[in-house]
C-alpha cells in the first residue's frame, strides 16, 4: 500500500477522563419537522437507551428505529454518521463513544494547532451542539472496552452499557512506540490527539531541545510546531532521507533544505537505541553509540490499526478488522467499520481521503439505500507545514515499466515528478509547486490517457487547457 | 560623421539600387527609403529597412593580417606597409618566375565602381592579362552576353518607369516578390492602378511572386529556350512581325525563325506545360504591344543562358517592341554594382568602359589613355575556369575582393582545393571570418557599407552615390586604396596617385567619353553609347552632390535622356541588332538513377547572398531561420522524408543536410535548397558544393539552377534548439545552424550520439555553473529535455531537446531576450516554450518590417474581420512598408483555417 502515513486517525490508548457530553433535553425540541433528539442518557452505569420505535412518533410515521452505536469519535466515524443522515436521518438512534474527552475534531490540522497556527477550537468538526442538534448522544471522554456481540451491547470503561442493532467501528490507530529502554519515560509522547498537543505546548514552555523521531510526515510537521514554539528541534530519521514513503530523493532534499533553513537540525541513517534519563528524558543513544540531549522526545514512527477490541470481540483482524466491499466485518454484518482500523482488500489506509469514500459507502449500506461497493482508495499526501508546498500520490518510485516526467526549478525551490504507466499516471510528487496535484491526482484516479498532454502535462493544468477560444462556429 | 542629419546613399543589396536615408542615432543606425530617389521613391524591401541592424563592429575585420600555414595559431595582426608589401612582393614574385598568366583578381559586385576601376585597370593594362573575373559572373553574366550579341554593347533597354507604362510584364526566372522586392511593388502598384495590366510569371516553381500574378506558366527547368522560340514561332506565324523594324533595324530573322522552328505540341512536350497555358502566354504576348519581360537569375544561370537570353530578346526585336515606351527586355541584375562592374570593364572577357579586349583599337585607346606598360590582348579566366586553373598550378597567387566563393561557387569544395593549394591568397573583406578568409594568407580590411565613399550602378543604369555615414572602423581602408599601392610598389604611382573616389570617378568618366565619338563611318569606330562626358570634371563636391542619374551623360547633350535604341541605331558596327539563332538544348546533366531529381538553387525573402550582412540582423533572421529543402510530396514520400525532419541532399560533387519542407512551391521531380547558408551559420548547408560546375559557353555563366541530385532522410537521435545570450561552440554537434536574434543567437541542432546525461552535458555545454538558476524538464522515455539558465530574472539561455522534430515555436521565447527581467508567469512558461496566456505567442514572423508573426495575422483574419491585405495592413502594418510578405498574407486569407 502508498500511504500507511502517520497522519491520521488513533483512538487513544489511554483512557482519558472528563469532560462527557450529553444531548440536553433542551435540544429535544429543537426542530420540529426533524427526529427528536434521543432521551438524555443518564448517569455512568445507566443502561443504554433502548430502541424507541415507541417513543419516537414526531410525524415520523411507524418505521421502527434501530440503534445504531459508534464506538470512535473521530473524523472517519462521524463522517460516516453525517453521511448517514444525509441518506436517512430517521433510521436509527445514534450513540457514540469517544476516548478523547472532545467532540470531533479534525486530527489532520493538529499540526497547524502545535504550530500556533490556529487553535483547537478552529479545528471542531462537529461541537456539542452539533451532536445535541442531530439527537445524538455522544459519551466523549469514555472509551468502549468490551462488545457482547450476542447481545448486542457494548460496554464502556465508565460501565456504561449499550444494545446496539448496528455496530460502527472507528477506533482509528494509535501511534507505534519503538520499543526501546526509556520509551515510557515521562517526556516521551507521541503526536497523536489534543493530549499530545497539550503535553508539547507545555514541553515547549518548560523545555529547551525537542528530539523528534521518524522523518515522516507527521514527524515532520511535530518538528516544525516545536520549533514555532521555541524549542531546538532535531529530527531523528532511522533512513537517509525524510518522507521516504512519500517522496523521492530529490524531493526529500529540497524539503530537508527548506526544514533545515527553517533551523531544524536532521540526524538520518540514526538508529534509537535507548532514551536516556530517569525521572525524565534527558537524552537518546543510538546504535552507533553517539548521544543526543533532549528534554522532550516526540514519537512519531508509525501507527498500528488499534483493533484490540474488536480482536477480543472475536472479529477477524489481520493487521486490522478486515472488511469487504461494503465495510461489514467478515465476522460479524451487524458490525461495519471505517477508517484506520480497517484492513479491505489487504490494504490498510492512513490518509483521510479514503476515509471519506469509506464512510460514503458504509453509510448507504446502514442507510440500507447501499448499492455502492468501496473497492479500494488512491491516496495522495500534502504535508502542513505552513510555507512548505508538498504533494505526493501513487507510485511514485516506479519500476521498469513506467515512465517519468520530472521538473526542476531550484531557484523556486520546485520539483514535480510524474510516474506515467502507458501513457497513465500512478504517481505524483510535487514539491514547491504543488497547484495541480489534485488534478494530477483526477488524472490518476480516472486512469486518463494523457498522452495528447503529455508535452505539457507536467507544467500544469493551465497550460494543457485549451485557451476558451471566442471563435464562434463555421 | 554625422549625427542627426541623414545621408542620402544608397543600399547594397540588389540591383534595384535603392536610395536610404541613414541617420546615425544613440541607438544606432536608422535607415528609411530616399524619397527623391528614383529607384524607389522612398520605399524599402525589408532587407533594406533593416540595414541598421547590419551596421555593427561585430565579426569586423579591423586590421590587416598575415597568416602563416605553418602554424596553427590565427592570422596576426600586421601593418598595412608589412600587409601591401607582402601582396606586392609576392604577386610581383610569381610573375616574374612564370608570367601574368599566373596571377589572378577575383572580385565583386559588391565593389565600388572606383574599386572596381582601378582593380580592372591595374590587372589589365599593369599585370597584363584578363585574369580578373567577378562574382556577377555568376549571376548576370548571360545577360551581358545576350545584350552583347544582339545589341553589339551590354545595354539594358528599359527603366523602371517603363514597368508602369507596360500592359503585359513577364518576369522569367525571377522571384521578383523576394528578390526585387520594391520593383514588385512598384509593378502591384501600377496594376492596381490599372488592373488590364497583366502580369504572367515563368517560373518551374509556384514562389510568392506567383501569387498575385494573372498566369503561371510552370515550366519544366532549364526549358526556356523550348518556350521563347515557340513564342517567336507564334509570333511570326500570327503576324505579330514588325516587318518594317525588322528589315530596317536587325539580322538574322531568317535565321533566329529556321532555328527557333517549333510546333506547340512540342513546346507543350518539353516544357511540361499543357497547350493551353503556353496558348494563353502566348496569344496575350501576340497582342499586347506594350509588353516587358524581365528575366533574373532562372534564366541567366544555366548551361544555355546566353541563348535564353537571346531568345527573349529575339521576341521582342521580331515585334519592335524595344526602344519604347513601356516595352523591352528587362535584365533584374542581383547585386548593387553588377552593372559598374560591366561599365568598367571590371570582367575577364571584357576590357573596359564598354570597350572590347579582341579589339586592337579599343586596346590601343584605353592603353594609351591609362599610361600603361601593357595592355590585356585576350581574355582571362572566368570565374569557374579561375579556380580550376588555381587548383591545377596555373594560377599561383589570388586576390579576393569582397566575395565569398568558397560559398558561392558551383563545386564550392573545389574553391577549398584550389584555396589551398594557391601559394599566395589575398582577402580583401569587412568580415573577419567567413568561408573564405580560413584560406588567406593575407586579410585586408576593406571599407564597409556605410564607409565606402563612390558609386554603384543599378539596373536600369541609374548610378548613384554610396555615401559615408558612420566613422571607418579600425584600420579599414578603400579597396581602390589597397590595389594602388600595390601598384605604387610596383613602380606605377604615377598612374595610380589617388586621393579621393571622386578622382577615380572622374578618370572613369573621362574614359568612357574618349573616342566615343559618333564615327560611324569609320573602320576604327570606338562608339559606345555608354558615355559618362557630362560627369566628367566633378570635384569632391559635386561629386558628393551628385544626383542618381541614369547614363548616358553626355557633354553638351540637353537631351542625355533620349531613350536608348528610340533612334533604331544599334551597337554593331552596322548598328543594327541582331536576332540570335538560338537552337535549343538540355541541361548539361541529366538526373539519372542514382539522381534522380533536379536541384534548383535561390534565394529566400529575408536574406542575401552568403548572410555575411542579412545575418547580423535579427529581423531578417526570423522569415526563414535555417537551410531547407523544398520537395515535392510525392518525392517526399518516394524518398521516405517526413517535413521538419532532416534529409542529406547529395550530388555528384557534394553533399549537404538541410531541413525537409514541403512548402507545394516544387514541380515533382525537382527540389529547391536556398543558397545562403555557410559553415558560419551552419554545420553542412553550402549548396554551392553541390552544384555542377558547367558553364555556359558563352558568358561562361554556372548552371546554379539544374544539378541532378538526390534525397534521403538524415537520422538523427535528436532535435533541438538553443537560444542563448553568448555564442556558442558547435563542435562535436552533429547538424547545427545559427541566426541572429535580438540580443541572443538562436541554434538549431540535431544529433547522431544518443545523449545519456542532458542535464550534464546541457550544462557543461551552456557553461552554467553550479549553484546557477537553472531549469529543467526531462521526458527520458520521450527523449525529450529542456532547461532554462536564468541570471538574475533575465534568460540567459534555453535549449529544447525531442527525438522528434516537434519542438515547440521558438517566438515568445525570442522575445522573452528582450526582457530585462522576465516576471513568475513568463518563468512558468520557459520551458512549456509558450506563454500561459497563447495570445502572447504571436506565432512565426512574417512581415519581418513590423515584426508581425503568423498567430497575430490569424487572429486578426479570424476574429478581427480582417479579410483583405489592406485591412490587415491598417490593423497590424503588415505589408505595408516593403511588401515582400504581401503573397504570403494573401495566402493565410485564403488558407482554410481563415474562412470560417
Amino acid at each position: 500500500m502508498n500511504a500507511t502515513a502517520l497522519n491520521a486517525l488513533i483512538v487513544p490508548a489511554r483512557l482519558r477522563g472528563g469532560l462527557r457530553v450529553t444531548s440536553g433535553p433542551g435540544h429535544a425540541e429543537r426542530s420540529g419537522a426533524g427526529r427528536s433528539a434521543s432521551p438524555a442518557a443518564s448517569a455512568a452505569g445507566q443502561g443504554a437507551p433502548r430502541t424507541q420505535s415507541g417513543d419516537d412518533a414526531q410525524g415520523q410515521g411507524n418505521r421502527p428505529r434501530q440503534h445504531l452505536v459508534v464506538i470512535g469519535n473521530g473524523m472517519a466515524g462521524m463522517r460516516t454518521v453525517e453521511e448517514l443522515l444525509k441518506l436517512d436521518d430517521q433510521a436509527y438512534d445514534i450513540t457514540v463513544f469517544g476516548a478523547e474527552p472532545h467532540g470531533n475534531y479534525n486530527r489532520i490540522m493538529l499540526s497547524p494547532v502545535l504550530a500556533g497556527e490556529k487553535t483547537v477550537d478552529d479545528i471542531m468538526l462537529n461541537t456539542p451542539q452539533w451532536y445535541a442538534d442531530h439527537g445524538i448522544t455522544l459519551y466523549a471522554g469514555d472509551p468502549v472496552v468490551a462488545i457482547d456481540r450476542r447481545a448486542r451491547r457494548v460496554r464502556a470503561a465508565s460501565g456504561r452499557e449499550v444494545g446496539y442493532d448496528r455496530l460502527l467501528l472507528a477506533t482509528g490507530s494509535k501511534p507505534f512506540v519503538i520499543p526501546v529502554p526509556g520509551a515510557d519515560l515521562p517526556g516521551v509522547i507521541a503526536f497523536r490527539d489534543i493530549g499530545d498537543v497539550d503535553a508539547m505546548l507545555a514541553a515547549a514552555r518548560n523545555h529547551r531541545n525537542a528530539v523528534v523521531i521518524g522523518g515522516g510526515l507527521l514527524g515532520l510537521e511535530a518538528a516544525n510546531g516545536l520549533m514555532r514554539q521555541g524549542m531546538n528541534v532535531t529530527v531523528v530519521h532511522v533512513m537517509d532521507s525524510l518522507m521516504e514513503r512519500q517522496l523521492d530523493k530529490p524531493a526529500a532534499i529540497l524539503l530537508q533544505q527548506a526544514l533545515e533553513a527553517r533551523g531544524i537540525g536532521f540526524m538520518l541513517n540514526a538508529n534509537t537505541e535507548a532514551i536516556l534519563g530517569s525521572d525524565r528524558v534527558t537524552g537518546l543513544r543510538f546504535k552507533d553509540g553517539r548521544e543526543m540531549a533532549a528534554d522532550l522526545v516526540v514519537m512519531a514512527v508509525g501507527i498500528r490499526p488499534n483493533v484490540d477490541l474488536a480482536r477480543s470481540a472475536g472479529l477477524h483482524c489481520e493487521r486490522a478488522i478486515v472488511v469487504d466491499d461494503t465495510l461489514q466485518s467478515l465476522s460479524d454484518p451487524r458490525i461495519y467499520a471505517v477508517g484506520e482500523c480497517v484492513q479491505h482488500r489487504k490494504t490498510v489506509y492512513g490518509l483521510v481521503a479514503p476515509l471519506w469514500e469509506q464512510a460514503r459507502v458504509c453509510a448507504s449500506h446502514l442507510a440500507g439505500v447501499g448499492h455502492n461497493r468501496y473497492s479500494g482508495s488512491v491516496t495522495s499526501t500534502q504535508l502542513k507545514v505552513t510555507g512548505i508546498h508538498l504533494f505526493s500520490a501513487g507510485d511514485f518510485i516506479g519500476g521498469a515499466d513506467t515512465e517519468e516526467l520530472v521538473f526542476r526549478d531550484p531557484r523556486r525551490g520546485a520539483y514535480k515528478r510524474l510516474v506515467l504507466r502507458d501513457q497513465r499516471i500512478v504517481g505524483v510528487v510535487l514539491y514547491g509547486d504543488v497547484q495541480d496535484g489534485p488534478w494530477y491526482f483526477e488524472l490518476m484516479q480516472n486512469q486518463t490517457n494523457i498522452e495528447s498532454l503529455r508535452d505539457r502535462l507536467l507544467f500544469g493544468r493551465a497550460f494543457c487547457t485549451p485557451p476558451a477560444g471566442p471563435t464562434g462556429g463555421p | 560623421m554625422s549625427t542627426g542629419a541623414g545621408v542620402n546613399t544608397t543600399c547594397p543589396y540588389c540591383g534595384t539600387g535603392c536610395g536610404v536615408t541613414a541617420r546615425v542615432t544613440t541607438a544606432g543606425v536608422e535607415v528609411a527609403g530616399d524619397t527623391t530617389h528614383p529607384a524607389n521613391l522612398g520605399r524599402l524591401c525589408v532587407k533594406g529597412s533593416a540595414l541598421g541592424e547590419t551596421v555593427v563592429d561585430e565579426g569586423r575585420l579591423l586590421y590587416p593580417a598575415l597568416r602563416d600555414r605553418n602554424s596553427p595559431n590565427p592570422p596576426q595582426r600586421v601593418s598595412w606597409e608589412t600587409a601591401l608589401d607582402t601582396v606586392a612582393d609576392g604577386f610581383a614574385r610569381i610573375m616574374r618566375e612564370h608570367g601574368p598568366e599566373s596571377v589572378a583578381w577575383y572580385v565583386s559586385g559588391q565593389l565600388l565602381t572606383e574599386d572596381y576601376y582601378v582593380a580592372n585597370k591595374l590587372v589589365k593594362g599593369f599585370v597584363g592579362s584578363a585574369n580578373i573575373d567577378t562574382n556577377s559572373r555568376l549571376c548576370m553574366s548571360s545577360a551581358v552576353a545576350g545584350h552583347k550579341r544582339a545589341f553589339g554593347e551590354d545595354i539594358v533597354p528599359v527603366s523602371y518607369e517603363d514597368l508602369e507604362d507596360a500592359e503585359l510584364i513577364v518576369l522569367v526566372g525571377s522571384n521578383t516578390a523576394w528578390c526585387h522586392p520594391v520593383l514588385y511593388q512598384r509593378i502591384l502598384k501600377a496594376k492596381a492602378r490599372r488592373p488590364s495590366l497583366q502580369i504572367v510569371v515563368i517560373d518551374p516553381r509556384r514562389t510568392a511572386t506567383v501569387e498575385l500574378a494573372d498566369l503561371h506558366v510552370p515550366l519544366r527547368a532549364g526549358s526556356d529556350v523550348w518556350l521563347f522560340n515557340g513564342l517567336l514561332t507564334f509570333l511570326e506565324r500570327s503576324g505579330a512581325t514588325d516587318a518594317g523594324f525588322v528589315s530596317e533595324h536587325t539580322r538574322g530573322v531568317a535565321d533566329a525563325l529556321a532555328a527557333a522552328d517549333i510546333e506547340l505540341e512540342t513546346v507543350a512536350q518539353q516544357c511540361g506545360v499543357d497547350s493551353d497555358t503556353l496558348t494563353a502566354f502566348y496569344r496575350l504576348f501576340a497582342r499586347t504591344e506594350k509588353v516587358i519581360t524581365c528575366f533574373s537569375m532562372g534564366v541567366n544561370q544555366s548551361s544555355a543562358g546566353t541563348d535564353k537570353v537571346n531568345s527573349i530578346i529575339n521576341c521582342h526585336l521580331l515585334t519592335g517592341r524595344i526602344g519604347k515606351p513601356g516595352m523591352g527586355p528587362f535584365s533584374l541584375t542581383g547585386q548593387p554594382n553588377a552593372m559598374g562592374g560591366r561599365e568598367v570593364g571590371g570582367l575577364a572577357n571584357m576590357l573596359a568602359a564598354h570597350m572590347d579586349l579582341e579589339n586592337p583599337d579599343h586596346r590601343a585607346l584605353v592603353q594609351t589613355f591609362w599610361n600603361s606598360p601593357r595592355i590585356a590582348e585576350k581574355p582571362g579566366l572566368k570565374a569557374v575556369e579561375l579556380f580550376e586553373a588555381i587548383e591545377q598550378g596555373r594560377i599561383k597567387a589570388v586576390w579576393i575582393m569582397a566575395t565569398n566563393p568558397v560559398v558561392s561557387l558551383p563545386d564550392a569544395d573545389q574553391i577549398k582545393r584550389a584555396l589551398q593549394r594557391c601559394e599566395m591568397v589575398v582577402v580583401s573583406d569587412v568580415i573577419a571570418n567567413t568561408d573564405t578568409t580560413p584560406f588567406a594568407d593575407v586579410l585586408l580590411p576593406a571599407h564597409a557599407w556605410g564607409e565606402k565613399d563612390g558609386t554603384v550602378t543599378n539596373s536600369e543604369r541609374c548610378i548613384s552615390r554610396q555615401r559615408p555615414f558612420v566613422p571607418v572602423a579600425g584600420e579599414a581602408r578603400p579597396d581602390w586604396w589597397a590595389l594602388s599601392e600595390v601598384a605604387r610598389r610596383w613602380g606605377y604611382g604615377e598612374q595610380f596617385a589617388y586621393t579621393s573616389a571622386h578622382e577615380i570617378f572622374d578618370e572613369h568618366a573621362r574614359l568612357t567619353a574618349c573616342g566615343n565619338g559618333d564615327d560611324a563611318a569609320s573602320d576604327h569606330s570606338c562608339a559606345r553609347y555608354l558615355n559618362l562626358s557630362g560627369l566628367t570634371g566633378l570635384d569632391r563636391q559635386a561629386f558628393d552632390a551628385m544626383k542618381p542619374r541614369r547614363w548616358p551623360v553626355v557633354q553638351g547633350d540637353a537631351d542625355t535622356n533620349l531613350r536608348v535604341f528610340s533612334d533604331g541605331r544599334y551597337y554593331h558596327s552596322d548598328r543594327r541588332a541582331r536576332l540570335v539563332p538560338t537552337p535549343p538544348r538540355l541541361p548539361a546533366h541529366a538526373t539519372a538513377n542514382e539522381f534522380p531529381l533536379v536541384l534548383n538553387t535561390g534565394r529566400v525573402r529575408d536574406h542575401w547572398h552568403t548572410m555575411t550582412r542579412t545575418g547580423l540582423a535579427p529581423r531578417l533572421a526570423s522569415h526563414t531561420h535555417e537551410p531547407y529543402v523544398d520537395i515535392h510530396p510525392l518525392d517526399a514520400a518516394e524518398a521516405l522524408l517526413k517535413v521538419d525532419e532532416l534529409a542529406r541532399v547529395t550530388t555528384r560533387w557534394g553533399s549537404l543536410v538541410a531541413r525537409v519542407r514541403c512548402s507545394g512551391e516544387v514541380q515533382q521531380g525537382t527540389i529547391f535548397v536556398p543558397i545562403h547558408w555557410n559553415e558560419q551559420f551552419a554545420s553542412n548547408a553550402r549548396v554551392g558544393a553541390l552544384v555542377n560546375p558547367v558553364v555556359d559557353p558563352v558568358s561562361g555563366e554556372p548552371e546554379f539552377k539544374h544539378t541532378p541530385v538526390r534525397v534521403e532522410p538524415f537520422r538523427v537521435d535528436w532535435h533541438g534548439f538553443v537560444l542563448s545570450r553568448g555564442r556558442l561552440p558547435m563542435e562535436g554537434v552533429t547538424w547545427w545552424t545559427r541566426a541572429a536574434g535580438a540580443q541572443f543567437a538562436r541554434y538549431e541542432v540535431a544529433g547522431r550520439q544518443k545523449v545519456d546525461n542532458w542535464p550534464a552535458l546541457a550544462r557543461s555545454a551552456l557553461g552554467v555553473p553550479d549553484g546557477a538558476d537553472w531549469i529543467e524538464y526531462i521526458d527520458t522515455a520521450s527523449g525529450v529535455y529542456r532547461a532554462a539558465y536564468v541570471i538574475e530574472d533575465r534568460v540567459e539561455a534555453c535549449l529544447f531537446v525531442s527525438s522528434r522534430p516537434d519542438l515547440p515555436s521558438r517566438a515568445w521565447l525570442s522575445s522573452l531576450f528582450q526582457k530585462p527581467k522576465i516576471d513568475n508567469l513568463d518563468r512558468l512558461g520557459l520551458l512549456v516554450g509558450e506563454p500561459l496566456d497563447s495570445s502572447a505567442d504571436t506565432g512565426p514572423t512574417i512581415c519581418s518590417c513590423f515584426g508581425v508573426g503568423r498567430n497575430t495575422i490569424t487572429n486578426a483574419i479570424e476574429q478581427g474581420g480582417c479579410n483583405s491585405v489592406e485591412a490587415l495592413g491598417a490593423k497590424l502594418r503588415c505589408g505595408t512598408n516593403c511588401g515582400s510578405c504581401i503573397p504570403e498574407l494573401q495566402k493565410l486569407l485564403v488558407a482554410p483555417t481563415a474562412t470560417a
